[in-house]
């Protein structure tokens, strides 16, 4: 705990790095009131509509954003549904199956995947995963293909490269995220399970129910980074801005928008509609990293108590 | 007994399906690598070093300019956050009871997981708009506000495992706070600190979002910060979306270096935090 002092040089001390801590919570304000300024134009001109209408045409001055949002929130989602089973599968190998020394060289293969650039993930989807996909999606059986969800022709750039490839990008942090949440649950209870003649899988199953919300919490995490994501699937989804089921279809998001038109909007109606659409990904993540680290945040206090237990069990053994 | 056959089985199938999902991470890895490393060795030579890029058509040429153009950039953004990151670390760990100190925590927190793409945008209301002019400043700016909450924890969190009893004693001989944190706790965990600062420049060099329209793109050598400038993942991002044969392997040999630098500044800061682990444990 800090104590406050009386004394001059200790008051300098505290105002001259406080204003430094003051500048930074400054500056992530500075960016919600800046992307609102700079939206007015857009905010006036069209209010609501702007997010209940499908025209996108700069030329003539219509804009309306929901195949953006559309395109974000599909592409993110199906990203999960594609990332988490195996980010969870990596996770639970890591901390509760592979030998000690399997461990550290698992771990680093994960961050490596990590440390890759957006751009290289991109510049390889452009060129190798596209290819394949379009490939997959011309061997698509036609009796398929009355499916609303394979539809269309295949053309290879489009919502299921774009998924693909953030899968790949966000395993990474959902399982690192999920296997340091494993990691606080107590040894003890895993021991009780097997105690108790759980299988392996039931010991697990019993750690994972106990880190439960800490591993909704990685898997939200997964979430704010897929919607975020920006050059990757730029490169890939076909931008195109329509809102589509079928995962065949090229589509658009609100980062790709702004990565694409941000450098040509000539007039300014349609640079404030690209910070309109900015400011709104800025809300989103925040609300959903702010959910997901109450979750995380959640689990390590309930650790707390239980962590006291088992130290306060070794010491009296 | 057929009940306990299949919770057996089950475990086994599901201990399986474990090492499974890892084998399937580790494709994408090894092909991302294979193709960057097998498709950019072959264009990554010293003219692509050394030489400016060609106009469309002409073959050969290389990124001089827009390595130059990313070590600048990077090397703003950096100046820029260091004091940030690290003073405001100084101060959420020297106050951490305090308000301020956890709302400076909350906002490092919130920053990390804005979109890079959004700091961009913020960076070119705030640099690019009321001059008119994309520039490297505006480039380094987005890059910097990126490196500031990375740095800040790391900071902090070093600041906390330096025992309080070198702060004391510095203290008790009549330091003042100040003196006692920049003379002695600051240096102590100064080590530590410098793998923040390098992790948090391996982030930034792979970005390319902020740089769209901040430091924009130039085909020129250019050195003067307040003009637009050449970046090495900008470029990649140009080539490897034009429709040139020539380009696309340059892009390519871009990746590799991309992935090069960004590779050597994380192993780099491993290696330091392994041993300034051996190094806590030794004393």
């Amino acid at each position: 705990m800090a104590f406050k002092s009386t004394r001059p040089d200790e008051i300098v001390f505290r105002i001259a790095t406080g204003a430094f801590a003051v500048l930074l919570i400054g500056l992530v304000a500075a960016i919600g009131v800046e992307l609102y300024r700079q939206s007015q134009l857009s905010i006036k001109e069209f209010g609501w509509q702007f997010w209940q209408t499908d025209t996108w045409d700069p030329v003539a001055g219509q804009f309306g954003a929901r195949p953006f949002i559309w395109g974000t929130l599909y592409s993110s989602i199906l990203a999960l549904i594609f990332s988490t089973p195996i980010a969870l599968g990596i996770a639970i190998f890591i901390s509760e199956l592979a030998p000690n020394w399997a461990k550290w060289p698992l771990v680093f293969l994960t961050e490596l995947l990590a440390a890759i650039p957006s751009i290289v993930y991109g510049l390889w989807g452009i060129f190798v995963l596209v290819p394949v996909v379009r490939q997959l999606e011309v061997a698509t059986p036609q009796w398929m293909k009355v499916i609303p969800l394979f539809s269309g022709p295949p053309l290879g750039v489009g919502m299921l490269s774009a998924a693909l490839i953030l899968a790949i990008m966000v395993i990474p942090f959902s399982s690192s995220v999920a296997r340091e949440v494993l990691k606080s649950v107590p040894q003890a209870q895993r021991e009780g399970a097997y105690a108790l003649g759980a299988t392996r899988w039931e010991a697990i199953r019993m750690a994972l129910f106990y880190a439960r919300t800490g591993i909704v919490g990685a898997v939200m995490l997964g979430f704010g980074r897929a919607l975020g994501e920006t050059m990757a699937v730029t490169m890939v989804i076909g931008n195109s801005p329509q809102i589509k089921w079928s995962l065949f279809a090229p589509q658009y998001t609100m980062a790709a928008v702004i990565a694409n038109e941000f450098t040509e909007a000539g007039d300014e109606l349609h640079l404030h509609a690209l910070i309109e659409i900015g400011l709104v990904l800025f809300i989103i993540t925040l609300i959903v990293n702010m959910i997901s680290r109450m979750f995380i945040w959640s689990m390590g206090r309930q650790k707390r108590p239980r962590v006291a237990q088992t130290a306060a069990v070794k010491a009296a053994a | 007994m057929t009940r306990d056959t299949y919770r057996r089985g089950l475990s086994h199938v599901i201990v399986g399906l474990c090492g499974l999902a890892v084998l399937l991470a580790l494709i994408p890895l090894i092909l991302v690598l294979f193709y960057v490393v097998s498709k950019g060795i072959a264009s990554l030579n010293w003219a692509f070093l050394t030489q400016m890029p060609k106009p469309v058509g002409e073959p050969g040429g290389g990124m001089a300019n827009a390595i130059v153009g990313s070590l600048i950039v990077s090397t703003l953004g950096a100046l820029f956050a260091i004091p940030i990151g690290i003073i405001s670390g100084v101060y959420a760990a020297e106050y951490a009871g305090t308000r301020i100190a956890s709302a400076t925590r909350f906002a490092a927190d919130t920053l990390n997981g804005v979109p890079s793409i959004v700091i961009g945008v913020f960076a070119y209301g705030l640099a690019v708009l009321p001059f008119r002019q994309f520039s490297a400043v505006a480039g380094g700016l987005a890059l910097g506000i990126m490196m500031i909450p990375l740095i800040m924890r790391t900071t902090e969190e070093l600041l906390r495992l330096v025992p309080s009893s070198l702060k004391e004693g510095a203290l008790a001989l009549g330091a003042t706070r100040a003196r006692a944190v920049f003379t002695v706790v600051l240096p102590a965990a100064l080590p530590g600190i410098m793998t923040g600062i390098l992790l948090a420049l391996a982030r930034i060099a792979g970005e390319t979002a902020p740089l769209l329209f901040t430091a924009l793109n130039s085909r020129f050598f250019n050195t003067d910060v307040r003009q637009p400038i050449s970046t090495l993942t900008v470029q990649v991002f140009t080539y490897a979306t034009s429709a040139y044969e020539d380009w696309h392997r340059q892009a390519w040999a871009g990746a590799l270096a991309l992935v090069t630098i960004v590779f050597a500044c994380s192993l780099l800061a491993r290696v330091a935090t392994a041993r300034m682990e051996r190094l806590q444990r030794g004393s």
